[in-house]
């Protein structure tokens, strides 16, 4: 049966398009697939040629990741039988669990210094969004154009001055320092984008609230903001995403007490070279949060993205 | 409830000058209208009575109260807009309260004058409803509902009824004129419409390029226009202009126009130079005695009425007759006016000469 409906596509149509969406899908997902699948695997599996596809799963990559370990005397071995099942894993090289490994603390940074950039650039870039929407702000578009002019380059080309300034102020390997400097780069982003959310809002609303007895701030607070909600979701999820994956200046500026898990993850040592499974099960533990993230913002992620594309 | 005094009123923007030094009293109780072609100023003088916007200088007063430059949340005037403006992350009962919520009231009392409210306009079953699935009218009524539920001093509307389609709209002008005399407040009224401003106001300004042309009852502005741009923007067909070059003196009861004398009220005020004759189209009678003579262009069936386009050695007219009168296109046909309605114009300033027509209401305007 053929549609009659104009617009409405064809079965046929219908078909390849689903069919052509599901094999992009796939060929984007081999990668990921890939790496979640390496951090189950025992460090031979994961080096072997050809890839391994089918292979026995052990924990092994993940007890790695959050331990330190070290090589003990038979003797103690055998004094010490393993109490755990990530202990018994550790015992196939002769090894003990001597404590747990950074890899907590450096994801912990990466989720204060990720979330929190993304909250500040929201927050400044809502006000100043807002600002530039309604008011009448002398050289506003001078102004719009010099935030926007800070993305020209790309930021890690200040690399060399930032070190620098950030040690003299004392914000190196600071959680602060690395939220402000996140905060920076996406800001303009955050302006310009959340600028475009707040113009569609028609003025009405506010006015009507000024009207029914609110002050300009709670207008702003009550009846702006829900409405701008789908813009601000949309352009968190884009800070976030930048602020998470950050790597050039990660290296950088961070090496202990501030570091976030992208520069801490390759580093990770094991027997006899990289631990291929560890660094894979970190990459994925690290793909979560951002992965969370977005599918709980999915609806106004979607929204956001064709807003203003339709017009009601 | 309350009087509304705007005194001097003007209002810039950069270079743009929406209003101009404007005055006029708008009485407690009335229904007043503010009328003109888009971009005339009417909704900026709206916008500045209710704190929306700041004037550039001049006084606004409300019961005796200065309020030109006071907060819009001080002024206790409520707002209705054009495109209702109801806030759309809210249910209908949330809508009605949050100008009580504002005030501090407490939730019982809230929740019995949004019932109170809901029931005066019919809407008590939409309360629970998210207002983006409403019709056009039960938005209409939401938007008054939270206009009217704090009991403000005065109602600004800016253009209410221009989201309805033609048919709803007569509906609700007529819900609306008895929402108003059911609870007596102060309204000021918004509209393009003149047919609206006619039929709802008490009172009407009639503004036009950020000036006020005149001010009064739909009677006195419709009988004595005091400009041109008046006459001509109220009724239709509008008033009649015949063009002629002439002098009229002060007690004047006739002009000469065409070779024919013809009656006019008697003047108050000299002319000279380019001046115009202005005639309703109800005004005009046909008859084959009149000395002064139209050929006919056109006509017009309207039922009882038929509108008949002629052409005068002074321009073209439209004239209202009963539908039973004859006339052919073509035909020459004599000319009558009533004496008592005609408004003459000094061509040059637009303005209506005084006469014993209009003299009280112009005098005073």
């Amino acid at each position: 049966m053929s549609s009659f409906s104009v617009t409405e596509p064809s079965k046929r149509s219908k078909w390849f398009a689903g069919t052509l969406v599901i094999v992009y899908a796939l060929i984007t997902m081999v990668p990921l697939a890939w790496i979640m699948l390496t951090g189950f695997k025992s460090p031979a599996d994961a080096i072997s040629y050809p890839p391994k596809v089918l292979f026995e799963p052990t924990l092994e990559g993940y007890v790695n990741l959050f331990t330190t370990r070290t090589r003990q005397t038979d003797e103690f071995l055998a004094a010490n039988p393993p109490e755990t099942w990530y202990e018994e894993i550790v015992r196939q090289y002769d090894m003990v669990i001597a404590g747990p490994s950074k890899f907590g603390e450096r994801f912990l940074n990466s989720v204060i210094i990720g979330f929190g950039s993304t909250f500040l650039s929201i927050f400044l870039g809502t006000l100043a969004a807002y600002a530039f929407s309604r008011f009448k702000i002398p050289l506003a578009d001078d102004l719009l154009f010099f935030i926007l002019s800070t993305r020209m380059m790309p930021p890690i080309a200040v690399a060399i001055p930032i070190f620098l300034m950030y040690r003299q102020l004392g914000l190196s390997d600071t959680h602060l320092g690395m939220i402000l400097l996140y905060t920076a780069v996406n800001i303009s982003l955050a302006v310009w984008l959340l600028k475009g959310f707040i113009d569609e809002i028609p003025r009405e609303y506010e006015e009507a609230a000024l009207i029914d007895g609110y002050t300009r701030f709670q207008a702003f607070y009550k009846v702006v903001l829900p409405q701008a909600a789908t813009g601000i979701a949309s352009t968190a999820i884009f800070c976030l995403i930048f602020a998470w994956n950050e790597y050039a200046f990660a290296v950088l500026l961070t090496s202990g007490t501030a570091q976030t898990a992208p520069p801490f993850i390759p580093t990770i040592i094991g027997v006899g070279g990289l631990d291929w499974p560890a660094v894979a099960a970190g990459a994925t533990i690290f793909l979560l949060p951002v992965m969370i993230f977005t599918v709980a913002l999915r609806k106004h992620l979607l929204r956001g993205i064709t807003f203003g594309a339709v017009r009601k | 409830m309350a009087e509304i005094v705007i005194k001097n009123v003007r209002k810039e923007f950069g270079d743009f000058t929406a209003v101009r030094e404007s005055s006029f009293t708008i009485e407690d109780g009335e229904f007043f209208m503010l009328l003109g072609p888009s971009g005339c100023g009417k909704t900026t003088t709206l916008r500045m009575i209710a704190g929306l916007e700041l004037p550039t200088s001049g006084e606004i007063y409300l019961d005796g109260e200065e309020i030109s430059q006071k907060p819009p949340s001080q002024r206790d005037i409520a707002f209705v807009f054009q495109m209702f403006a109801l806030y759309p992350h809210m249910n209908v009962y949330k809508n009605l309260s949050y100008p009580l919520v504002s005030q501090g009231m407490k939730r019982a009392a809230v929740r019995d004058k949004v019932h109170e409210v809901a029931g005066i306009l019919g809407i008590r079953d939409i309360l629970k409803k998210p207002v983006g699935g409403l019709s056009g009218g039960d938005r209409q009524r939401v938007a008054l509902g939270r206009a009217i539920v704090r009991d403000p001093k005065a109602f600004m509307m800016d253009e209410p009824l221009g989201a309805l389609d033609a048919e709803f709209r007569e509906h609700m002008s007529e819900e609306l004129r008895a929402l108003h005399d059911r609870m007596n407040a102060t309204t000021v009224y918004v509209t393009h419409d003149q047919l609206e401003a006619m039929q709802m106001g008490d009172k009407i300004v009639v503004m036009n390029n950020a000036v006020v042309e005149q001010f009064g009852t739909p009677q006195e502005i419709y009988d004595k226009p005091a400009t041109m741009f008046v006459a001509d923007f109220i009724g239709s067909p509008s008033m009649n202009f015949l063009e002629f070059q002439g002098t009229v003196s002060e007690g004047a009861q006739s002009v000469e126009m065409n070779g024919q004398k013809l009656s006019v009220p008697r003047q108050i005020q000299s002319g000279s130079g380019n001046l115009v004759f202005g005639v309703r189209p109800e005004h005009v009678t046909l008859s084959d005695s009149g000395e002064y003579r139209g050929e006919v262009l056109a006509t017009e069936y309207l039922g009882t009425t038929q509108i008949i386009t002629l052409d005068t050695p002074n321009g073209e007219l439209k004239a209202r007759v009963p539908s039973g009168q004859v006339a052919t296109v073509g035909e020459k046909i004599g000319l009558g006016f009533d004496a008592s309605t005609i408004t003459l114009f000094d061509r040059n300033s637009g303005k209506a000469l005084l006469s014993e027509l209009n003299e009280e209401v112009l005098s005073n305007g």
